[in-house]
């Protein structure tokens, strides 16, 4: 198993938004997680990243044999763990390539691998941005700066496919997307679809699921998963609104 | 943030300065004190001539009627003067024929800071005038150098050697009316560069002076001067790093530069004095005065510079642009840690036609520090068509710093064009944590983004010095951020 997830509890400034989650993610699975606004979804894939933001009150998360809340935001990422960020932050001067460059090293030094020469770096760069149809001219471009909210998303694809991890949290990657700039950054996640990684889709509405087929699907509200399912779960959601899923929980017994 | 993590950063920010070393040579030395026997003594173990000595004098009695200057936005205890001694020289000086001929311990201290003379006569062309406190202790190069016409040599040397230049244009761009400080260098200026390139000669290497203070209490008076005739081209580079001292070492050097009819001048620094422990006890103060004169039409003076130490630091490299044409430009990232204090900018006198400066001013604060960027654009009344665009950008790391900038705009002619933009960020939480999430660590991270802020200034310094810089900022903002 990939990460196992056990009865997570989590607050910020004492407020508690997470109040036990459970999920296990397998090698090769692609799990979707919905819910309204306010549900949670962001700060789940937050405290997978390690934003220090959060505390984490009870329960446990296990990655790779590893308890990853002992494990410090880069270490989490160069043991395979990627966050697509939902708002990607700008770095005035600091060059796609740079970060890249950068990143890649440190995770190449933290596995006991060699750094990768420029050559070879600048032709797996070369070869990644194709994936996300991304213009050569980003890499020399600085970090998010002056993005339009379609090419910040789409070059937080194409960091992924560079960085290849183990595990990829996509965080409402589809928010603020046309249909041709979703379509992209669909096909370019589904290239790196993999039986050596697992992908967990964070989103708000359904269509990215159209694109990027889910394995599983999980529906989180106030802080629990109450409903989860196949690729069809995402379908009955979209047709009949969080109203149902609230509904149903209201129903059920506290 | 985990245990780990803080302690990583504790143990980084508990780090000391890592060129604090003294090295022990037997010294020459006159007592503490100043006054115009001092100055005679200093000038007759220098060998110097009458008229050097007669001018130092009166440099000496004008500062005898002035005032420490209050105005500056950096606070330290005041200087006593009469507390340093003035001069301090390695016992003996041979004449060398070789490296193998200079004292070991000289050598070890350079290879301390990592620039073994030998390497750089080998690498491509820097040739080095090594400033062992006041006296220079190597000059390389200076056969290729010779071929070319080219003067590269210690003040006092050029004193000796080269009167002529010497008296014509010493004190020509900083008179020792000047300041405070420029008239206390100009009366006991302990040795320093000088540079001559003849009419039309490109200097086809970067020449380089690393400056030392090593000599306990021992304040530190270099003159430098660089004249580029007609025509001819020099790129100048300046570095420097100190031991650990505890009492406050005042620093107050003069450059003057000058630039006459199509001729270049680059001046590059890269300044690492000890800035102070942690509570701001000892470290440097740096309170030079740096000035070129663009004289003849079409010549064109850059500075830039990358400050990281001293306690504090207090210059205003300037440009008077005299000759029509002229082009004046600054380049500048100061960084302020701790208790460090900057108060720093340029001056840009526009006097002549179509006279076009640049100013680029990176100001970083963390901890504790003051940082502040002064900068004056003055069109005088003639200056025709002068150009002049400003940025000023700060940026904060932590909430206990400040940021200040104190632009000042003198505008006489009213086809004058000046620009001013001026931004102030802070290193945000998101963006590091974005760059972890990245697989790079916090400081590195800090590195990272400061690099980008500074990348513009740092592209105008020749390569290997950017590499030097870069290594300088991160070991400056060390433990800066937790």
């Amino acid at each position: 198993m990939l990460l196992e997830i056990k009865n997570l509890h989590a607050s910020i400034n004492g407020n508690e938004i997470l109040k036990g989650i459970d999920l296990s993610v397998n090698f090769g699975e692609v799990h979707a997680i919905m819910g309204p606004n306010g549900s949670g979804k962001s700060t789940l894939a937050s405290i997978l990243a390690g934003k220090e933001d959060y505390e984490v009150t009870e329960g446990e998360i296990w990655y790779n044999g590893k308890n990853l809340l002992e494990l410090a935001p880069e270490d989490r990422a160069r043991e395979g763990v990627f966050l697509a960020f939902q708002y990607p932050v700008e770095i005035p001067g600091v060059s796609n390539t740079n970060l890249l460059k950068t990143a890649l090293n440190e995770i190449r030094k933290y596995r006991g691998e060699e750094e990768l020469d420029a050559i070879e770096f600048l032709s797996l760069l070369k070869e990644k941005s194709k994936l996300v149809e991304l213009d050569q001219k980003f890499l020399s471009r600085s970090v998010n700066e002056g993005f339009s909210g379609g090419e910040k998303k789409r070059n937080e694809i194409f960091q992924m496919a560079v960085l290849n991890p183990k595990l990829a949290i996509l965080d409402e990657t589809d928010s603020g997307l046309d249909i041709d700039a979703l379509r992209i950054v669909a096909n370019g996640v589904n290239k790196l679809r993999s039986k050596d990684n697992a992908i967990v889709i964070v989103t708000h509405y359904q269509r990215l699921l159209n694109y990027i087929v889910p394995d599983f699907v999980h529906v989180l509200y106030q802080g629990k998963i109450v409903k989860s399912g196949s690729k069809e779960l995402a379908l009955e959601l979209e047709e009949k609104g969080y109203d149902w899923i609230k509904n149903q929980k209201e129903e059920m017994p506290v | 943030m985990s245990i780990t993590e803080t302690q990583k950063i504790e143990e980084l920010a508990n780090r000391e300065y890592k060129y604090g070393f003294v090295t022990e040579v037997e010294e020459d030395k006159l007592p503490k004190g100043l006054n115009e026997d001092i100055i005679r003594q200093l000038s007759a173990k220098k060998g110097e001539p009458e008229w050097m000595l007669e001018w130092r004098l009166k440099a000496y009695r004008y500062w005898l009627t002035m005032t420490e200057p209050q105005w500056q936005n950096v606070k330290y205890d005041k200087v006593d003067f009469q507390d340093i001694s003035y001069y301090s020289a390695p016992k003996s000086k041979p004449k060398y024929n070789s490296l193998d001929e200079i004292d070991p311990a000289i050598r070890e201290t350079y290879n301390k800071l990592g620039i073994p003379l030998e390497e750089q006569m080998m690498l491509a062309g820097v040739a080095v005038d090594a400033v062992f406190d006041s006296v220079s202790v190597a000059t390389t190069f200076k056969d290729k150098l010779k071929d070319l016409g080219i003067i590269f040599c210690s003040m006092s040397e050029a004193i000796k050697e080269h009167p002529e230049l010497i008296k014509k244009y010493l004190g020509s761009v900083v008179p020792f009316t000047d300041n405070f400080y420029a008239s206390l260098n100009s009366a006991v200026f302990s040795d320093g560069s000088f540079v001559y390139v003849p009419k039309g000669v490109r200097c086809p290497m970067e020449l380089s002076t690393y400056f030392r203070i090593n000599a306990s209490e021992t304040g530190q008076f270099e003159r430098t001067l660089i004249v580029a005739d007609e025509g001819s081209y020099v790129s100048y580079l300046e570095g420097c790093t100190a031991p650990i001292r505890d009492e406050n070492q005042l620093h107050a050097a003069v450059v003057e530069l000058v630039a006459l009819d199509n001729a270049t001048i680059k001046y590059s620094t890269v300044q690492n004095w000890y800035p102070g422990d942690k509570e701001g006890k000892g470290g440097i103060y740096n309170f030079v005065t740096k000035r070129g004169l663009c004289k003849g039409i079409n010549s064109k003076i850059s500075w830039t510079q990358v400050e990281t130490g001293s306690a504090i630091t207090w210059k205003y490299p300037s440009c008077v642009l005299q000759g029509d044409n002229s082009i004046g430009e600054f380049y500048s990232v100061a960084v302020t840690n701790n208790m460090q204090q900057a108060d720093t900018g340029t001056k840009m006198i526009h006097i002549g036609k179509n006279t076009k400066s640049t100013i680029v001013s990176k100001g970083i604060s963390a901890g504790k520090s003051n940082n502040s960027y002064r900068g004056l654009v003055k069109i005088n009344k003639k200056a025709e068509n002068a150009r002049n665009f400003s940025q000023c950008d700060s940026l904060l790391i932590g909430d206990r710093c400040g940021a200040h900038t104190f632009p000042y705009l003198e505008i006489n002619n009213p086809t004058a064009q000046v620009e001013h933009e001026a931004t102030t960020s802070k290193i945000g939480e998101d963006q590091i944590f974005y760059l972890n999430q990245r697989g790079i660590a916090k400081e590195d991270a800090v590195n990272l983004i400061v690099n980008g802020y500074v990348k513009e200034v740092l592209a105008e310094l020749p390569m290997e010095f950017a590499v030097e810089a870069q290594k300088l900022l991160s070991i400056s903002l060390e433990g800066s951020v937790g």
